[in-house]
């Protein structure tokens, strides 16, 4: 495939590259006071969102343009979409604009797999920037590149996921990219957030987060989405805060150089205690800072380097 | 008086050939190499003669969607798949919850005239499940409706349900219940299982469906309604018929399942390709072998096609945007030939049984799914069990594309249906 849309069936050689790739290209770009590489001049590349997102779009237009990309952002509320067009539509009049990726995030799941279906047959390469409740492998990829820079090696390693599995993509591509490069997964959620068959994942499944916290070399906290949530899925903020959210007395239970990631956006007091946030345990800012690097390797690597088989 | 003769069939697939001379409407005599005069010969080469199929739960789109399906194109792909007898369900657009419908969709079956169009009355004004369409005045009308659904949605307030089936007991109605609870699957979009968890799809669970038949069997039975299940789909909907049908009690409860229930599992949802998305959705393999199981043993009565076309744009699109419901009306005989004759499930006297029969019963038809004999109506199919076809989705009647079996091979092919003795579809050609 010449499309990255999930990390289901990345395999551990072309993460590890995308990875690698990434810390090269920190390590160039670092203390440089123009950072511009050329490597994707004359491409152009489209981030089409259908949903609102800050970090997500903002990291996926700064590696474009550091790699002197044309970058074009095309929001759903501001296009052709909110005059009723479809999707195929869109797609097909980016590809014929001259878009060489499309980089798209979306409220469906499958989304970028239909997208990548209908632009295979001109050419125009798609990255999945988040597609429902299904997958966001560049979140994926920047998690772990994160840990790799905190921890080493991921083989080993066991990291658990907390919080809102049900609706997480960040949750599903994480599942599968850490168990690509080697570690062991251990999801933690009540028992309303976890989805049907989620045993199937190669994961175990816990509902008791505190037996697990000093088994741990990183945990990853979820953002509870409310906006998908049809019905109560836990009776109350505080309860959900009580049994799962991450306290300074939970991160003092956690082995010493065990890292805190959160994709964010964080609801601050519920899932995560801001002192937790913000302490030196936690590796969100370097989260984010990774995500360029990382989106930057990936579009290296489908526009310019070798391809990506997922 | 036309006079047709069918040289070399098999009733039921039995026995040696025979010759059946069809004069006017009815099978006139059945014997062997009859010599008589015909205005048509139709050499069957041993083919299979069976009852002409009676689907209960088609989509005719019409009114309000005629660039998805029309009742001349549904009714030209009944016709081709050996069908002589369709209910067009209620959810056009406006909804067919009043005589005027009604009668506009069975008067342009009649024009048209390949095939009988039944339209199926909402139980609910607007299908909105608050308040009882007008029922006694829909069986008055022209159209003489019998069976009523709000199919595409649940009857879930349970007590217009139950009174939905008192209701329809003085004349002798069937209320057709699409059994999911909407509670349960709020912005569902596949089977609850792990290939839906896997791939971000919010579930769809078989006790949504299994709740709403349980409750409605008890309501029949306390009633003494008739209920007709819609496009059952779980194993455990299947043990729920199973109970009920062995406990003597009052009212009447008959099931249906789709040919794509009896063979595609959720594994179809790896491509997202929405042709496959379907309401109730495509269930496990378990669900499908009871199924399967289930129809042959009566426990569930019969088959239906639950048909439904759709444009294009409405299928080529991301998944949650896409609509339910994919064709069936030609590809349902090759389904049950390979997924219950062939399997040794049903011979052709139980294909007549679950394609024909049982729905003609149903329905309270007089005239369709009667037996292949002299004196009977000639409503026949005509079938080649041993044709292996290939489907090809752009060149069925349908307007809509959207076959999850395009491209699949099939077995068993319609060589001919005879509405009242007129020759509606011959050699996969319409005849009008």
């Amino acid at each position: 495939m010449r499309h990255l849309l999930s990390t289901e069936g990345l395999d551990a050689a072309t993460a590890t590259s995308v990875l690698d790739t990434a810390d090269t290209l920190k390590q160039t770009l670092l203390g440089r006071e123009v950072k511009k590489l050329p490597t994707l001049r004359g491409r152009t590349v489209v981030t089409l969102f259908y949903e609102n997102s800050t970090r997500t779009r903002v990291s996926f237009e700064v590696a474009g343009k550091w790699m002197s990309a044309d970058v074009i952002n095309v929001s759903a509320s501001s296009s052709s979409v909110n005059k009723g067009e479809s999707l195929r539509d869109t797609a097909l009049t980016l590809a014929a604009a001259g878009a060489d990726c499309v980089i798209m995030r979306h409220p469906a799941s499958g989304a970028a797999h239909r997208l990548a279906g209908w632009l295979d047959e001109v050419g125009t390469q798609v990255v999945n920037a988040g597609d429902g409740m299904h997958e966001h492998p560049t979140q994926a990829l920047l998690d772990a590149a994160t840990l790799r820079e905190r921890l080493g090696e991921l083989a080993g390693r066991r990291i658990a996921i907390v919080g809102d599995l049900l609706h997480s993509r960040v949750a599903r591509s994480n599942v599968h990219l850490l168990r690509t490069l080697g570690a062991e997964v251990v999801l933690v959620a009540p028992p309303t957030l976890v989805p049907a068959g989620a045993d199937q994942w190669g994961a175990e499944v816990r509902h008791d987060l505190d037996p697990e916290l000093p088994k741990l070399d990183a945990v990853m906290m979820l953002r509870v989405q409310a906006e998908r949530m049809h019905g109560g899925f836990f009776p109350s903020a505080r309860e959900y805060s009580i049994a799962y959210g991450l306290n300074q007395a939970r991160l003092d239970k956690l082995p010493e150089h065990a890292v805190v990631l959160h994709p964010g956006p964080m609801l601050r007091g519920m899932e995560i205690a801001p002192a937790v946030a913000d302490s030196p345990r936690a590796a969100i800012t370097q989260q984010v800072s990774n995500g360029v690097h990382v989106r930057m390797a990936v579009l290296y690597h489908l526009l310019a380097g070798e391809e990506l088989s997922a | 008086m036309s006079r047709l003769l069918l040289k070399d069939v098999r009733p039921y697939g039995e026995g040696d050939p025979v010759d059946v001379l069809v004069v006017g409407e009815a099978i006139a005599e059945i014997g062997a190499n009859l010599e008589v005069d015909a205005d048509e010969i139709v050499h069957a080469g041993g083919a299979v003669l069976l009852p002409g199929f009676v689907d209960l739960h088609t989509h005719l789109r019409e009114p309000g969607r005629e660039d998805a399906e029309t009742v001349e194109t549904g009714s030209a792909a009944a016709a081709l798949g050996g069908y002589t007898a369709v209910f067009a369900m209620a959810n056009t657009d406006p909804v067919a919850d009043n005589a005027v419908i009604v009668e506009h969709v069975w008067r342009r079956g009649r024009e048209v005239g390949l095939v009988d169009v039944h339209p199926v009355g909402a139980v609910t004004v607007g299908l909105k499940g608050e308040k009882l369409a007008e029922l006694g005045t829909m069986r008055r009308s022209a159209a003489e409706v019998r069976i009523f659904s709000d199919d595409g949605h649940c009857v879930h307030d349970p007590l217009i349900m139950r009174r939905a089936l008192e209701y329809t007991k003085s004349f002798g109605g069937v209320v057709a219940q699409h059994a999911e609870e909407p509670r349960l699957t709020v912005g569902a979009q596949a089977h609850e299982g792990a290939n839906a968890a896997r791939l971000g799809l919010a579930g769809w669970p078989a006790p949504a469906e299994e709740a709403i038949v349980a409750r409605d069997c008890l309501l029949a039975g306390h009633t003494g309604g008739t209920l007709h299940i819609c496009h059952v789909s779980t194993s455990g909907t299947a043990d729920i018929l199973r109970w009920w049908k062995s406990r003597k009690t009052a009212g009447s409860v008959s099931a249906e399942v789709t040919p794509h229930h009896l063979l595609l599992t959720d594994d179809r949802l790896e491509t997202y390709d929405p042709v496959n998305k379907v309401n109730p959705p495509l269930r496990t393999d378990a669900d499908v072998m009871a199924l399967r199981e289930a129809l042959a043993d009566g426990t569930v009565d019969c088959v239906a096609t639950d048909h439904a076309p759709h444009a294009a744009q409405d299928k080529d699109c991301e998944w949650a945007a896409a609509k339910p419901g994919m064709l069936g009306l030609q590809t349902a005989l090759g389904i049950v030939v390979r997924t219950m004759v062939r399997p040794g499930l049903l011979d052709w006297r139980g294909v007549a049984r679950v394609m024909s029969e049982r729905p003609a019963e149903i329905a309270g038809l007089a005239d369709q799914g009667r037996p292949v004999a002299a004196g009977e109506p000639a409503n026949l199919v005509l079938v080649d069990p041993d044709a292996e076809w290939t489907v090809r989705g752009a060149e069925l009647a349908s307007l809509g594309e959207n076959s999850p079996f395009d491209g699949m091979q099939l077995p068993g092919r319609v060589v001919a249906t005879l509405l009242r003795g007129r020759l509606t579809a011959h050699e996969g050609k319409v005849r009008r």
